[in-house]
């Protein structure tokens, strides 16, 4: 099954630290975030008008959208801002080997929390 | 009624007298103040000096106070001579004032080293507003200033001067900068910080004269070495007035000598302030006195019971972003254990001296976030031998309002003026108290060197039921700081990298307001010799172009003045077919935008087009906007096209605080709109009207006039003067219609056009280092800052879908 395989993207230093970058990945268009210390994994697009969240500002573990400054959580995919969103954009999982970044095209299931207040 | 003279109309004496007058309507009074200004906060002369407060800012008591309490007001008359058998006091100008009660608040002068050449033109104490206006009238760019003495008070007309454009040394006879409130240590530190400043100290060097030929030219010193010198600052120490005590037949040893109850030798004169002596001590920083004359009112008033029984030292030292606060005995002696912490990369040293288990002073240099803790342990004598481990490193607070909950009532908020916790609370619930200001008004808490502001700030939040924040912006909740302040923090510390801005200062993440603001801020300071972190730039200013509704970009290229050529059209044109470019827009800009462009493609785009960027995304310098002119009008009385296109050369590529667009019109018929922009150049016969702050977008506000003039290069050079000022004076995202009505025109005209050469040729030099190091952005197309600037990560492993 092609969503268990770690399928290897880049090299880490492909991203610049507090970036992000696209990728396209199968049907999937990712945004991977470097948030300095890890990288995060989201679809690149914002739920209120699609904008590429990949050219977002990173704030703390959060990215703000380029259109209309939308702020989405990147750990749980919750929107922060405007208050009481119920949807949430899908994360995927990654990781580092060797310098190179892995991502798992299995989208990682929403959180009962997700839907509720902004973290 | 009986009669009382105050001699002397400085804050301890009118501090005195306001408490006199709080008993009620009991004398006749008469002040003699030797200066001709009302009285006013001498502490923060310093700030006027550095420019961060304006010189009639800072008045205590205006002319009206006087007149409601029936003073009269005797200014610029020095008291010369006091008769104690008759009763009489002697002015300069030949008056007599008869006296039932004296008050001596005569203060204390500048101490003048006894070397040669002080009495040449240039050389200046630094004790009162006319000192100040004075030096502030002789300060300016490339001024050599040299200050005679590293204390408290030399350092801060150091960076004042400094502030004003002026290369400063500070002089200083001891080893040890302040060394009266600092250890070699935390010296050392401070030397650092002044050098970090960019002002100039040298150590261990004792003054023999000051040359020069009618003005000072140089200073000379015991080892024959010597400085160049305009200005000379003479901050050497001060020394109590006590002629007039000593002619009223007063004990006097250093200083008039008083006892607990403030009496003098005599019962019918009494002294206040920095003239007296009190068990031994003469003291020199405004809260001690203003103790001395809460006590002295009562006394005076015939209510004598409160004692004052002596002060503990403490200094704080008012230079924005060089924290140094002192207070107590620190010396290292056998009796005194020392608690230590130094960090000399971030320039923080702090140190504790502990007898017996109890708090008996400290030195905090680099961070003195915490002296209002200290200073408590200090005034109550706590026993801390139990929070021994956590002296310097407190648990972290779980909410606001802790910290201050815990303080006692009696302990001091306001050091510099005696405010307590309990005063605090009782003004918020007994009198409505809900804003600083209503706080200030009220208590008088927090006007004089403003350290306590935050402690007020959270003792109102914690206990006011209707808490409102004063209007002053702060950045964002990342970086809790008005941008001013800011401005000034990051000049002073050397920052350069907006990531370091946010761990020193702020929360050490950052968002999408702060990052842009700081990497404009730091642009800006640093003439663009910064570290630019394009992480913290909006997506606009990492890929050079504008981003559109979809995700794609819009490519505007520079067409200077709105003037093209064939070739140049053919290659839009080109470009626009080639890259299936979805829409091609006149804008209203005169230039033309090539719409629905793919990120990937923007670098090859440009390589084809071969123009440079119009930067029609930044928040910087957008174009300027002409019409024909003389060249082609029968009404043109000026070749707007021309000096259009001049204009945008000596602006285009520059970073503003919000985007600058400009126009340039041959005649008053204005059809290039320039009476609408942010900076325009109106042609008449024989000149220009310089205009600035217009505005067609969201606001539309007609510009006002800068000035006018006769050249095209005089319209120029103005425009340049506005355009820099505005760069260094706008906060983050205020266009120039908001800036020119906040600051007022006429306040720009006299800091701009009409402010002094050297002034002009200092905004000028750092518009040139600017221009200088500024670049056509769309070289990086060629030259990306990294791989994957414009394009997609391309993926290691093959995915099929």
């Amino acid at each position: 099954m092609i969503e268990n395989q770690w399928i290897r993207v880049s090299p880490t230093s492909h991203i610049p630290p507090r970036e992000g970058r696209v990728v396209h990945l199968a049907e999937h268009e990712i945004a991977i975030f470097h948030l300095g210390d890890r990288f995060l994994a989201v679809q690149n697009r914002c739920p209120h008008k699609g904008g590429p969240l990949s050219d977002g500002i990173v704030a703390g573990d959060s990215i703000v959208c380029p259109l209309h400054a939308w702020k989405v959580h990147l750990e749980s995919g919750q929107i922060q801002r405007p208050g009481g969103q119920v949807q949430c954009v899908e994360r995927y999982p990654v990781r580092v080997q060797h310098g190179v970044i892995e991502v798992q095209l299995a989208v990682i299931a929403a959180e009962v929390t997700c839907g509720g207040a902004a973290a | 009624m009986k009669k009382l003279v105050v001699v002397g109309n400085g804050m301890a004496g009118m501090a005195c007298l306001e408490h006199v007058l709080a008993y009620g309507r009991e004398f006749d009074v008469t002040v003699f103040g030797d200066e001709t200004h009302v009285n006013y906060n001498r502490v923060l002369l310093s700030s006027v000096l550095a420019g961060e407060k304006p010189s009639d800012s800072i008045v205590l008591n205006p002319l009206e106070w006087y007149q409601r309490h029936d003073i009269a007001l005797r200014l610029g008359t020095r008291v010369v001579d006091v008769d104690p058998q008759a009763q009489v006091v002697h002015g300069e100008d030949g008056s007599v004032a008869s006296y039932d009660v004296l008050l001596l608040a005569t203060g204390s002068s500048a101490w003048m080293p006894p070397i040669a050449g002080l009495d040449l033109d240039g050389v200046f104490a630094f004790r009162t507003l006319d000192d100040t206006r004075a030096l502030l009238d002789r300060a300016g760019a490339g001024t050599k200033a040299v200050v005679i003495g590293g204390g408290l008070l030399g350092l801060e007309a150091a960076r004042g001067l400094q502030v004003q454009g002026c290369d400063v040394t500070v002089v200083h006879l001891a080893q040890t900068l302040m060394e009266r409130q600092l250890d070699p240590t935390g010296g050392s530190y401070l030397t650092s910080k002044m050098d970090a400043l960019g002002v100039r100290v040298l150590l261990g060097r004792s003054t023999s004269a000051i040359l020069g030929e009618g003005h000072v030219e140089r200073v000379l010193f015991a080892d024959g070495s010597h400085v160049d010198a305009d200005l000379v600052v003479v901050a050497a120490g001060i020394r109590p007035n006590v002629e007039l005590g000593r002619r009223a037949g007063l004990d006097i040893n250093r200083a008039i000598v008083v006892n607990d109850h403030m009496e003098t030798s005599r019962p019918d004169v009494f002294a206040v302030g920095e003239c007296v002596e009190h068990r031994g001590v003469c003291y020199g920083l405004i809260a001690p006195l203003i103790e001395q004359a809460k006590v002295l009112a009562a006394t005076m008033t015939g209510r004598k019971g409160p004692v004052y029984t002596g002060s503990i030292q403490a200094a704080k030292l008012k230079i924005m972003g060089v924290d140094v606060f002192s207070a107590g005995e620190w010396a290292e002696e056998a009796s005194l254990d020392i608690v230590r912490y130094e960090d000399p990369g971030l320039g923080v040293y702090k140190k504790l001296a502990l007898r017996d288990g109890r708090l008996a002073g400290m030195i905090l240099v680099g961070d003195t976030d915490d002296n209002h803790r200290y200073m408590d342990w200090l005034r109550t004598g706590e026993d801390l031998s139990a929070q021994r481990r956590q002296l310097l490193f407190p648990g972290p607070l779980s909410d606001v309002g802790l910290d201050v909950a815990e303080m006692a009532d009696t302990a001091t908020v306001c050091g510099c003026l005696g405010v307590t916790k309990g005063t605090i609370i009782g003004a918020i619930h007994e009198r409505g108290v809900n804003t600083l200001s209503q706080l200030k008004e009220c208590t008088r808490a927090s006007t004089s060197c403003g350290s306590c502001t935050k402690l007020c700030q959270d003792l109102l939040r914690a206990v006011a039921p209707a808490f409102e924040e004063e209007a002053k912006r702060v950045m964002c909740g990342c970086l809790p700081f008005a941008e001013d302040q800011l401005r000034e923090m990051l000049r002073t510390q050397q920052i350069r990298a907006v990531q370091d801005v946010l761990d020193i200062y702020g929360n050490g993440l950052g968002c999408e307001t702060c990052k842009p603001a700081l990497s404009y801020m730091l642009d800006m300071l640093w003439c663009g010799d910064h570290d630019e972190d394009r992480s913290a730039r909006y997506i606009n200013d990492r890929v050079h172009a504008n981003i559109q509704n979809d995700g794609t970009f819009s490519v505007i290229p520079r067409m200077r003045g709105g003037v093209t050529t064939p070739d140049e059209l053919r290659k839009i044109a080109d470009v626009a077919d080639k890259y299936h470019v979805r829409m091609v827009k006149v804008t209203g800009s005169q230039r033309i935008d090539l719409l629905g462009v793919k990120k990937a493609d923007l670098p090859q785009v440009w390589a084809d087009l071969g123009m440079p960027s119009g930067q029609a995304y930044a928040k910087g310098v957008r174009m300027v906007k002409t019409c024909v002119g003389t060249e082609f009008c029968r009404f043109g009385t000026q070749d707007s096209t021309a000096a259009g296109i001049e204009m945008e050369r000596r602006f285009e590529q520059l970073f503003t605080p919000h985007k600058v667009k400009m126009a340039t019109v041959g005649c008053p018929r204005n059809c290039a709109e320039a009476t609408v922009k942010d900076i325009g150049l109106i042609g008449q016969e024989g000149g220009w009207q310089v205009v600035v702050g217009g505005a067609a977008g969201k606001s539309v506000r007609k510009a006002d006039l800068l000035t006018t003039v006769e050249t095209t290069e005089e319209a120029l050079r103005a425009s340049e003067l506005f355009f820099q000022y505005y760069r260094e004076n706008g906060n983050y995202l205020e266009r120039t219609y908001d800036f020119v009505e906040r600051l007022g025109i006429e306040k720009i005209r006299k800091e701009t056009v009409y402010a002094p050469q050297a002034l002009h040729e200092a905004l000028l030099s750092r518009l040139r280092k600017s221009k200088d190091r500024a670049r056509d952005p769309w070289q990086e197309g060629r030259e990306p800052v990294n791989a994957t600037q414009f394009i997609p990560l391309r993926p290691i492993d093959e995915v099929r879908a």
